[in-house]
């Protein structure tokens, strides 16, 4: 019993904490609660840093008028696509390099380059070529999510064990069913292992994509703000963007323990 | 005469060093190995003398260097399809459970699932895993991931069967269980096996005839030992027979100068 009660006084304290960042922010750039420490202007700290109490209003008006849902809607379809993309590129280029030797040796250093190049600076090609909508985001998003995906697979594919192999050889798989019965489940457990890493990379993408150049989404929503000096918009849709961040992440864990159920974990005993 | 189920005519397998220049190794040369339908060969020799290279000649893995592989009187292109392997490390395909393995090579024949998983169940009790078809390799003991392993290759009845040290990363006991239980599979349908171990009182156990391979490299046979235990035989109680430790004399006497050479070569 000593063990959740642990947990639940772990709980408790990293609650606690958000709690304490959240009243030291308040107490710290609401006008007037504290003599101005440092900026000579009472008025400056709210204006650098936001106030709290105005950002969460901000959040319960966008979710209780309405008007986030059509942004959050847009940078999730267009996390999703980037990442279905991404990740179908990413396994079907993976395992043909994989199993192709002379081609793979032929684009080495190419991907290489390509994959050392930081990514971000293609968005304004991206927007010449696919224009301001969902489009540009999505390739942006896809340029991030491949790379990962595509060296995942290619190791993957390398590191089949040989005698799994032999084995399926002999049991009678064709070459056509060696890719589908071994190398593409040997490959898929390589993409499942990085798919925290990916769907966050498309959400990335999808959100500076917004952020450079947008008509929609949570992204558009911090530009505009920032463009009017508006701090606690700004502010209220970083933590939108948290939040969304964390539910993505939670689907992925749930998604993971259900589709690597046959790999070992550190304790596996049953409770009867 | 009918042909033989397996037929490995004067085998020379030299591999050229991974590092490339001209270093070569030949681990087998002028090899002949003629198994008849339904009978037991066991293959011994010290360790690093080319066993393994020498059944996966058989079962259509690599080619040898020169000679030819003849299987039911055909030459041998290609994968063995009339051969079953069993191999020394595990060989099973993690992500799928064990009823999915069993199931594989069927799958790849495509026999339809319902069949198959009929198929499979059924193998899966002959081996003693009945209640455990849903768990993943992992799993599972490394006497039943064997278990797993043996009905998987036996549900595709092939003819010839090949196991490479199959139960020697077994413990004692369950090496003898399975040993008993390969034993009795065998007898109910009478395939011609061919299996490889470094232990020589496994050899004389199961066999029906024990090849004696010489030390590597350049490995050849050096002698063969007709084993005429009666059968049905218990491995844990024919050691003890008197014809038993007399075979295991014999074909010892034969082997230690070879076992001593390759020990010394590996040392150097």
């Amino acid at each position: 019993m000593r063990n959740s009660g642990n947990s639940v006084t772990l709980r408790l304290w990293q609650v606690l904490l958000l709690a304490a960042v959240f009243v030291g922010w308040h107490v710290m750039t609401v006008p007037g609660i504290l003599p101005p420490l440092y900026f000579g202007d009472p008025n400056r700290a709210a204006f650098l840093f936001g106030e709290p109490l105005k950002v969460f209003s901000r959040i319960w008006h966008w979710f209780w008028g309405g008007d986030i849902y059509r942004h959050l809607w847009v940078t999730l379809i267009e996390t999703l696509l980037a990442f279905a993309i991404g990740t179908i590129l990413g396994i079907a280029i993976g395992i043909w390099l994989a199993l192709a030797p002379v081609a793979s040796a032929i684009f080495d250093p190419y991907i290489k380059a390509i994959n050392a190049m930081p990514r971000v600076i293609l968005a304004p090609i991206f927007f010449v070529w696919f224009g301001l909508g969902i489009a540009s985001k999505v390739a942006l998003g896809v340029t991030l999510v491949f790379f990962i995906v595509f060296f995942n697979v290619y190791q993957g594919v390398k590191e089949v064990s040989p005698v799994v192999l032999a084995n399926a050889r002999m049991l009678g798989a064709s070459p056509r069913q060696l890719l589908r019965y071994v190398y593409l489940p040997s490959a898929m457990s390589w993409v499942f292992a990085s798919l925290h890493n990916s769907v966050g990379l498309a959400f990335v993408g999808a959100v500076v994509g917004e952020y450079l150049g947008s008509a929609e989404g949570v992204g558009y929503l911090i530009l505009q703000a920032e463009g009017v000096f508006d701090i606690n918009t700004v502010f209220a849709g970083i933590l939108v963007l948290t939040g969304f961040a964390l539910a993505l992440d939670w689907i992925v864990t749930l998604a993971e323990k259900r589709l690597m159920v046959w790999q070992p974990r550190s304790s596996e005993t049953e409770r009867i | 005469m009918t042909a033989a189920a397996l037929a490995l005519e004067r085998i020379t397998c030299t591999f050229t060093a991974r590092s490339g220049g001209s270093a070569r190794f030949t681990a087998l040369r002028d090899t002949t190995l003629v198994v008849a339908p339904g009978e037991f060969v066991s293959v011994v020799g010290p360790t690093g003398c080319g066993k393994s290279t020498l059944l996966n000649v058989a079962a259509g893995l690599l080619d040898p260097s020169a000679g030819e592989v003849r299987v039911f009187g055909e030459p041998l292109a290609g994968v063995n399809r009339h051969a079953g392997y069993l191999f020394q490390t595990e060989a099973l395909m993690p992500w799928r459970n064990a009823l999915d393995n069993v199931t594989a090579g069927l799958e790849f024949r495509g026999v339809p699932r319902d069949d198959a998983v009929a198929q499979a169940g059924e193998w899966l009790k002959r081996v003693g895993l009945g209640g455990f078809g849903d768990r993943y390799p992992h799993q599972l003991s490394g006497g039943m991931r064997k278990r797993v392993s043996l009905a998987q290759t036996l549900i595709l009845n092939p003819q010839i069967l090949l196991m490479d040290e199959p139960f020697s990363a077994l413990d004692i006991q369950t090496r003898q269980l399975m040993e008993n239980e390969l034993l009795e599979l065998w007898s109910q349908d009478r395939k011609s096996v061919v299996f490889i171990t470094h232990d020589l009182e496994e050899a004389i156990a199961l066999a029906d005839r024990v090849v004696v391979l010489s030390a590597g490299p350049e490995a050849h046979p050096m002698g063969e030992y007709r084993i005429d235990l009666p059968r049905p035989r218990d491995v844990a109680e024919i050691r003890l027979t008197p014809r038993f430790i007399q075979l295991h004399t014999e074909i010892w006497h034969a082997m230690k100068g070879e076992v001593l050479k390759g020990y010394a070569q590996q040392r150097q």
